[in-house]
């Protein structure tokens, strides 16, 4: 944490020589906003796009070394497996996603930056390659995974409108800045937005927390929308929805500055919905945005596997049970920008390590494991796509290892999970062969591993009867309804080791020590 | 409603590829153009037969991947809009729907609707960057960067690489996609130093990957999902020509 606040300052001033374009104020200097946690403006952000043009900064910083040659770009390539030689990291296994064919790169270390496994739900926010394939082929060889059930939901997002739904799109946190949370006050209140008066509006964000009001934390925002849902008072098709209504702002900004801050957001919700924001309220509901946990790491961002690195939302450093906004991409770019060349430099000047090559026993092995693995997904040929299986668990994960959790429904899903597991073996069809480009092969592999993951999940989230952050035990609440912390007996890192296929995985306890502050329940009020 | 579709099938780079006609029913309005395309390719492996390539990802517009011509428009008849944020609603019942990958020299076909775009990554590695050392960056304040070069610069930062221009211009160029970067860095102050290495790094790249030369037609920012005005073009040469003039060549050469 210290240290992510001490390099933070410097990934602004590397991002803005980069040329990443931050949103500047009249006077030429960068402008800066507040988040949804944060009462204070502190983040600087480039419109609606942060993330993106985060991203095109680094990829042109790379894309510069890629033509240095200094650095060789495999794209289309996919990771799965992990060679271990001697206890140690050296190479992976990968399959050319557009030929086929199955390959083994051996290295001195390996650096895992395989992002977030919120897919495991099915629909969230993520991009749809996302998936957890490379962190559980580690796990598998050995690598702790930690807090794997801390997954944070994101409130604003656009609601599901049917069963085709492949993806959730997320309306920027910052429109919560200057966006009216309310439902109306009677349950089952069928009318349109704009016939609802005034006080029959029940802008529950303002009355609960008042001094946060729009912009309390995530979790808070979006257990409070299931809670007014879950009364009935829903609005929407689905009844699974919220508004959030911007006609305040534009009463007292004007529409252009809401266009200057918003428009691109405003533009997609319109594309998605149909409907026009500036005139009818948004309609939002929360999604699954982000996994905290994934796999441990010490303060030189090593898993337990020597040599074995992993950065950005793969591991599971810095946000603890909630993540707050803005800090996804902070750390990311700590990590690869800032942590890593020091670390990993440190690591390798430990050396020399043993020659080895893809000829070695345990690279051959790992590859045999990869190609079995293919040609038991091939082979089954069965009579349910794999969509149709990753849809049926994420079901059952947003059910009962969501946004609320609770020992009977945590033991059922991890029943009903191994059921569908066991079937997935049986009745899965994947379509062609191993050659060539093959995306239901892709999807399939991933969704095998996402079962396990789920079932791990699902231990984690039973086995800690508190509530903090992202994981809300329903056992465990305050008489008002929040989270209902135990540090007497919860306050550690939850870090899983694999022990094989059907065996228990074994629990290491990381201590959490605070020095300085001391954790203690949140008020938002 | 109930659509006819009629798709590029290709099995890989050397097949020859043909149309092949396949009915959907029963597609809802709400459902976007890709997830019409899923309960397409989940029935087709149902009944054994090769679902439909396509590349996606973020399916929200903002990643690139996942580009087609639908009848005949890159990304679809929808303006500023990707194929995965077009919705069915900007369909009719009973509708005939051609979908094909994009058709451009340097864009192979690797399958289906997919094909490979990293003739664009090597635009970018030819220049499209600032060269800045990690850890060696100046305080981001020392330099204040007026409001409106910071707004236009962002304007041309939101190129997604889609490829859409390429498809959509009769010579194949990917000058909307080059000019957009250009112009992004250099109203920056922090890409004067490389600002003439770079345009004739990445137009040379250009050009060595395929692409076609720009005849100004304009096809390009009329189909771009970002709506990257054609005017960056114009600045992208004006550099050029500032550029070659300075290493003393014939512009055009
Ligand atoms: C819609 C959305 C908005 C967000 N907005 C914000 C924000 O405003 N601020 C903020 O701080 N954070 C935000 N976040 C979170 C943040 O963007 C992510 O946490 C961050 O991008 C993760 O970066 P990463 O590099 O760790 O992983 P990713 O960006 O997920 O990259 C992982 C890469 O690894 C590849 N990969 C995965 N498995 C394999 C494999 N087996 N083999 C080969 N390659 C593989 C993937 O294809 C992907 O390219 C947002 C997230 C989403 C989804
Ligand atoms: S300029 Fe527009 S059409 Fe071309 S790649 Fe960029 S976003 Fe796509
Ligand atoms: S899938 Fe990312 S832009 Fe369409």
């Amino acid at each position: 944490m210290h240290r992510l606040a001490q390099v933070s300052v410097e990934i602004i001033d590397q991002c803005v020589a980069q040329g990443v374009p931050f949103a500047r104020e009249y006077g030429g200097l960068l402008d800066t906003r507040s988040f949804g946690g944060a009462q204070v403006q502190r983040t600087f952000y480039a419109r609606g796009q942060t993330g993106q043009q985060l991203l095109l900064g680094a990829y042109q910083a790379l894309e510069r070394q890629i033509g240095l040659g200094n650095v060789e770009m495999n794209s289309r390539h996919e990771m799965l497996e992990l060679v271990i030689v001697d206890g140690k990291a050296r190479g992976i296994v990968v399959r050319d996603l557009v030929t086929g064919e199955i390959s083994t790169e051996m290295a001195d270390a390996v650096v895992l930056a395989s992002g977030g496994y919120g897919n495991v739900f099915y629909l969230s926010t993520n991009a749809k390659g996302c998936n957890v394939t490379a962190t559980w082929r580690a796990h598998r060889k050995g690598a702790y995974f930690a807090n794997p059930c801390y997954t944070q939901i994101h409130p604003t997002c656009i609601p599901v409108s049917g069963d085709h739904q492949s993806k959730l799109t997320l309306m920027s946190e910052s429109l919560r800045n200057d966006g009216r949370v309310w439902v109306p006050k009677a349950e089952g209140d069928d009318r349109s937005p704009k016939d609802i008066p005034e006080d029959e509006r029940d802008y529950y964000l303002e009355r609960i927390y008042p001094s946060f009001g729009n912009l309390v934390p995530r979790d808070i925002a979006s257990r409070a929308a299931k809670a007014v849902c879950d009364q009935g008072r829903g609005v929407g098709p689905t009844k699974l929805g919220v508004y959030l209504d911007f006609a305040d702002a534009i009463n007292r900004l004007g529409r252009q500055a809401i266009e200057a801050k918003y428009g691109n957001l405003f533009e997609m919700y319109e594309r998605i919905t149909g409907e026009d924001p500036y005139e009818v309220p948004m309609r939002i509901y929360p999604a699954v945005h982000y996994t905290m946990g994934g796999l441990w790491v010490d303060y030189d961002l090593q898993s337990t596997i020597p040599g074995l690195f992993v950065i950005g939302e793969a591991n599971f450093s810095d946000h603890g049970a909630n993540r707050l906004g803005a800090s996804a991409l902070m750390q990311g770019l700590a990590d690869g920008y800032f942590v890593l060349p020091s670390t990993l430099a440190n690591y390798l000047a430990s050396g020399p390590l043993e020659k080895v090559d893809a000829s070695h026993p345990e690279a051959v092995a790992a590859r045999a494991d990869v190609e079995d693995r293919i040609g038991r997904l091939l082979a089954v040929n069965g009579d349910r796509t794999v969509d149709s299986f990753h849809r049926e668990l994420g079901q059952i994960m947003w059910e009962h290892c969501g946004m609320e959790r609770s020992e009977a429904g945590l033991r059922k899903a991890i029943d009903e999970i191994r059921a569908l597991r066991d079937q997935f073996w049986q009745r899965v069809r994947v379509s062609g062969d191993g050659e060539g480009l093959n995306q239901s092969l892709e999807k399939a592999g991933r969704v095998a591993d996402f079962f396990e993951l789920a079932e791990l999940m699902c231990i984690d989230a039973l086995h800690r009867e508190e509530s903090c952050g992202g994981h809300f035990r329903a056992e465990h609440q305050t008489p008002d309804g929040e989270a209902q912390r135990d540090d007497e007996r919860f306050a550690y890192v939850a870090a899983w080791e694999y022990t094989g296929t059907g065996e228990p995985s074994v629990l290491h306890k990381e201590d959490l020590k605070f020095e300085y502050v001391h954790p203690s329940q949140r008020s938002y009020k | 409603m109930n659509l006819t579709l009629r798709i590029w099938r290709q099995s890989d780079p050397t097949d020859k590829g043909r149309m092949v006609t396949y009915p959907v029913d029963d597609v809802s309005p709400d459902m976007s153009f890709l997830e019409m395309l899923d309960v397409l390719n989940e029935r087709l492996i149902l009944a054994g037969e090769e679902p439909v390539a396509f590349d996606h990802d973020c399916r929200e517009g903002i990643c690139g991947a996942c580009g087609m011509m639908i009848n005949g428009n890159a990304h679809g008849p929808q303006r500023g809009t990707t194929a995965c944020q077009l919705h069915m609603r900007q369909f009719s019942d009973g509708e005939t729907i051609d979908i094909e990958p994009w058709r451009a020299r340097a864009f192979p076909v690797i399958k289906d609707l997919v094909v490979n775009r990293g003739a664009f990554d090597k635009i970018v590695a030819a220049g499209g960057y600032i060269t800045a050392p990690t850890g060696s960056a100046p305080e981001a304040h020392s330099t204040p960067v007026a409001k409106a070069n910071a707004d236009a610069a962002f304007e041309s930062a939101a190129c997604i690489g889609c490829g859409a221009c390429v498809a959509a211009c009769p010579n194949g160029s990917g000058m909307l996609f080059t000019a957009a970067k250009v112009t992004q860095l250099s109203l920056l102050p922090q890409g004067q130093p490389e600002r003439y290495t770079r345009v004739i790094g990445m137009v040379d790249a250009h050009d060595e990957a395929g692409f076609g030369g720009c005849t100004n037609a304009g096809e390009c920012t009329v189909v771009c999902p970002k709506g990257i005005p054609l005017n960056t073009i114009g600045r992208l040469n004006g550099d050029y020509l500032k550029a070659t003039a300075k290493r003393g060549d014939t512009p055009g050469t």
